[in-house]
């Protein structure tokens, strides 16, 4: 253990705590293109410099423009105005942390999709910012061709915009929020019943007493419950309760009949509703039990199927029907030596199923011809502690979202049956690029513009509407509020873009906690937000 | 919550435009919409932006700022904040002037606080945040009991932790303040001392021991030489300590990052949850620059589980004891004693004092019952905490005044005896 933390230790240590070092160092590892330097775009690549992302490479073809100045006044000044886009934003990026190595294509998208569109195929992942829809549907292709993740985000008006492409995204660390403790006390596993068969509540002195586990009070208690019950486990409200009363008479009572307090007793009584919750494999994990990716398991299947299928064939095997033991405990009213001695049978239990599922992986990477260290103990215990949290995200093509006949229209006329969802925002920007693709312009650019525009954008709503078959209601007031925007990029809207996409690129890298699927619309007018899966 | 944020500087004034730069703000300020207010007249200061900005921290620049508080760079370690974060923007921003305070925020009076129009909060701690929601409070003007309005500065407040945020728009007395939802912020995990004392169980418990009772006992570094989480060196006793307790008793996890974790009460941060709290702050005082109807105000954020926004409006407290104007009741029989009105102080969830002083008039002058914060007068008044309050000479009805670290004005509070 380093007695003083290198400098990098020290300079990431408030994130190092959030994604851990093997995070740091995918992060590390990860080289991230921007298409269009943009303010969201350099919001965004702020965002990653910041953290210490291995690289960047920005592509753009513009000239800085006293637009761009203006609105990104931290990053460029008057004297870049000559300069390229791609070239002045990326010096200036550099300068917020010297190990990041930034790179520059001063290009156009467009161009390097038709002349080498394997440029892309480098990128941990690729995002596109303000990209006008054609070139962005290119793109997209490409990238999906390719496996290569694909973040769209947008700033139009007061409006933000991101869409997430990636074919299959898995996740073993989702750091879920709330997560159930895996205790198995409905279905104990022979050392934890050895282990509490060898308390003997009834003689044991006070100080003992009032310093046992809850755990074991409970299970204790269960056991008598359950002799007494048809060895059915307490089921409804009713039954619960009068579970809690047993408990409730067990405190010791001093001479005068008056109850001790005894605070592992009270924890006990407190806890009693989620300790016996049935120990359940999630829904979400049977899913992936039944994917396809876990019953054909070959010599490309990633890591993460592989050990899918690892611990599904203990699941069916040693596991007896449950997961691998998750081998941790919460703190809980003891005195040290019972609180340890607990949490080893439990360390020990998972240490043991994460051998037998590790057994698994070994026999099934054989089985396709590959080396036993393809898939490190240390990732298999990691796995089997997360077991019940693994979440995998699939964020299908653009193409799809935009074909007549794969387009969601249920989901979108569901949203619409609030006019004032955020769907219909995501409609409207559709419909500006519908006027884009119409007129080489977005609408209200200029001022003198603004009226006759209004009418013309109104025609893109009505023609989109009408080609994907939506009957729903636009309200005027949108396509007013459109017009208004001149396609502006405040840049208040994409500083909250560039913390959102930022951070969502960072979940991609790093494959912990969970990405959206797949659309995430922000009204930076009302501050509020929706999510869809366009 | 998190550290203190860099101040966001916005849209600035007319001296040094040049061509387009406005465009981007213009369509807002220029163009009526359907959401905008029917009544909206951009102002002259409106067009301008916010030219001047004054920034209050009273932090020097630490090496792991640098992940995320983009305004500093490796060489800047060691200076105030305040003053670098002035110097970049001035320097880079035409037209834009902040003016630095390397000062705590209770260094100031209503005098220095009555000049702003707007104050945005990033501050690192509740106590903190109390004390200015309570000096604006203390700025409001009453005519006949009805609010002048132009008393009002509003107040935005945002917090980051980890992956989570919220910012939320204060108008005292107006709109809820910060005391109104005081039991909405988590409690602080404090573990019980007989824990850490005989019954460690987690790494963590043995880090509090050598930080509460080891250090204090062995003065590692010299008498009244306090433990500066700061301090590789102390970090580092602190560490090793730990790791001894730890092996004790079997315990193992005791690492240095979880050791200056719990020290230091570190908070998880990042450059991505910031920037999205801070995008929403601007938002929030440019509903004013952008005529947007100003909606509900506060707002909750969440980038665990895909993303996550949550609008709601905190609703005013009726009996709030910061903005209310109601006067606070105290309870207590006359044979209570003064220790139980202290804890009922600290631990009441409205309340939540850190270290209430008491005072009360008596025959005509004004008594210290009880002051903690200085150490000859707190020997002196000890005492009466035993007392009863019938023995300490308070009356039914009596008013007393308290005064605390979470508030700048005291609190008067009035002693009804119960049977």
């Amino acid at each position: 253990m380093a007695d003083h933390k290198t400098n990098k230790d020290q300079r990431y240590d408030r994130q190092l705590r959030l994604w851990g070092d093997h995070g740091q160092e995918a992060l590390e590892n990860a080289h991230v293109c921007l298409v269009n330097a943009a303010a969201s775009g350099t919001e965004i690549l702020k965002n990653l410099v910041l953290p210490g992302i291995g690289a960047f490479t920005i592509v753009d073809g513009h000239r800085v423009s006293g637009e761009d100045v203006g609105n990104k006044y931290l990053k460029l000044s008057c004297r870049t105005v000559l300069l390229n886009r791609a070239q002045a934003t990326t010096e200036l990026l550099q300068e917020l942390n010297t190990d990041v190595s930034g790179n520059f294509v001063e290009e156009n998208p467009d161009r390097l999709l038709d002349n080498d569109p394997e440029f892309f195929h480098r990128f941990s992942l690729v995002i596109a910012v303000q990209l006008e829809e054609s070139t962005c549907l290119r793109l997209g292709s490409v990238l999906w061709n390719a496996a290569v993740p694909f973040l769209v985000c947008r700033t139009y008006g007061l409006v933000g915009y991101m869409r997430l492409v990636v074919r299959e995204h898995t996740v073993v660390e989702s750091h879920p929020d709330n997560a159930l403790e895996d205790l198995r006390l409905d279905q104990p596993f022979p050392e934890l019943t050895n282990h509490i068969t060898s308390y003997d509540l009834d003689n044991m002195e006070k100080k003992d007493h009032s310093h046992t586990p809850w755990v074991i009070i409970v299970a204790k208690y269960l056991q008598k419950w359950c002799r007494e019950h048809d060895f059915q486990l307490p089921r409804n409200y009713k039954e619960k309760e009068a579970f809690r009363q047993l408990l409730r008479e067990g405190i010791r009572k001093n001479e005068n009949g008056t109850p001790e307090e005894e605070e592992n007793f009270d924890e006990a009584i407190k806890n009693v509703n989620t300790a016996l919750n049935p120990s359940k494999i999630p829904t979400a994990v049977e899913d992936l039990f039944n994917a396809e990716q876990c019953e054909n398991i070959t010599s490309q299947s990633p890591a993460f199927w592989v050990m899918v299928r690892a611990v599904r064939d203990f699941v069916q095997a040693e596991g007896r029907g449950s997961l691998p033991v998750r081998g941790t405990i919460p703190d809980m009213i003891a005195d040290s030596d019972k609180f340890i001695s607990l949490q080893n049978v439990y360390r020990e239990r998972a240490l043991q199923d994460a051998a037998a599922v590790s057994r698994h992986v070994e026999s099934h990477l054989q089985a396709v011809g590959k080396l036993p260290e393809c898939i490190s103990e240390q990732d298999i215990r990691l796995f089997c502690k997360n077991a019940a949290f693994l979440r995998v995200v699939h964020c299908r093509a653009l193409v799809e979202e935009y074909g007549v006949d794969t387009v969601h229209k249920d989901e979108i006329t569901s949203c619409m049956d609030n006019p004032d969802s955020e769907m219909v925002l995501y409609l409207m920007l559709r419909s500006v690029d519908c006027f884009y693709q119409q007129h080489s312009r977005y609408p209200g650019v200029y001022n003198y513009q603004v009226e006759d525009d209004i009418v013309r954008l109104k025609l893109c709503v009505h023609s989109l509407l009408q080609e994907y078959g939506l009957t729903v209601n636009v309200k005027d007031d949108y396509v007013h509020e459109f017009c208004r925007y001149g396609a502006a990029e405040p840049h208040t809207v994409a500083a909250f873009m560039g913390g959102a996409a930022a951070q969502e690129a960072i979940k991609l890298i790093t494959h912990q906690f969970v990405p959206f699927n797949n659309t995430f619309i922000y009204n930076a007018m009302a501050q509020t937000s929706a999510t869809f899966q366009l | 919550m998190a550290d203190g944020e860099e101040p966001m500087a916005l849209d600035v004034g007319s001296s040094g435009d040049w061509d387009g730069r406005w465009r981007h703000v213009q369509k807002f300020l220029e163009r009526s919409g359907p959401f905008t207010h029917p009544d909206f007249e951009p102002s002259e200061e409106a067009l301008s932006g916010f030219r001047h900005i004054h920034v209050v921290d009273m932090d020097t620049i630490d090496v792991s700022n640098l992940n995320r508080q983009f305004l500093f760079r490796s060489k800047d370690v060691g200076h105030p904040k305040a003053e670098v974060a002035a110097d970049f923007i001035n320097s880079r921003v035409p037209g834009c002037h902040v003016v630095p305070h390397f000062k705590k925020i209770q260094e100031f009076d209503e005098s220095f606080y009555r000049q702003f129009h707007i104050i945005v909060c990033g501050l690192d701690s509740i106590i903190a945040r109390r004390w200015m929601n309570g000096m604006l409070l203390s700025l409001l003007v009453y005519d006949d009991g009805v609010l002048d309005p132009s008393s009002i500065i509003p107040l935005i407040d945002g917090g980051t932790e980890g992956f989570k945020g919220n910012a939320r728009v204060i108008l005292p007395g107006m709109t809820a303040c910060i005391d109104c939802t005081l039991e909405l912020y988590p409690p602080q995990i404090n573990f019980p001392m007989c824990t850490i004392a005989s019954m460690p169980r987690l790494p963590e418990h043995c880090i509090e021991y050598a930080r509460i009772l080891q250090w204090p006992k062995e003065k590692p570094f010299g008498d009244g030489v306090a433990l500066d989480g700061d301090n590789p060196e102390h970090i580092h006793w602190v560490f090793q300590k730990s790791l001894e307790r730890a092996a004790e008793f079997n315990i193992i996890g005791v690492t240095y990052r979880l050791t200056q974790g719990v020290v230091k009460r570190i908070i998880p941060a990042v450059a991505s949850t910031n920037a999205v709290i801070a995008g929403t702050v601007p938002s929030r005082e440019n509903t004013a620059l952008f005529a947007y109807v100003p909606l509900n105000n506060y707002l909750v954020f969440n980038d665990v589980d895909g993303l996550y926004t949550y609008t709601f409006e905190a609703e005013r407290k009726e009996n709030c004891s910061a903005c209310s104007q109601v006067p606070q009741k105290l309870q207590f029989p006359p044979s209570a004693k003064l220790q139980e009105v202290l804890e009922y102080l600290t631990e009441n969830a409205s309340l939540q004092m850190k270290s209430p002083a008491i005072t009360a008039t008596l025959e005509g002058k004004n008594k210290t019952l009880y002051l903690q914060t200085v150490a000859s007068i707190e020997e002196k008044t000890r005492p009466n905490l035993c007392k009863t309050l019938k023995e300490l000479g308070l009356a039914d009805g009596q008013e007393l005044a308290v005064a605390d670290v979470t508030t700048p004005q005291t609190v008067l509070f009035k002693l009804n005896f119960t049977s």
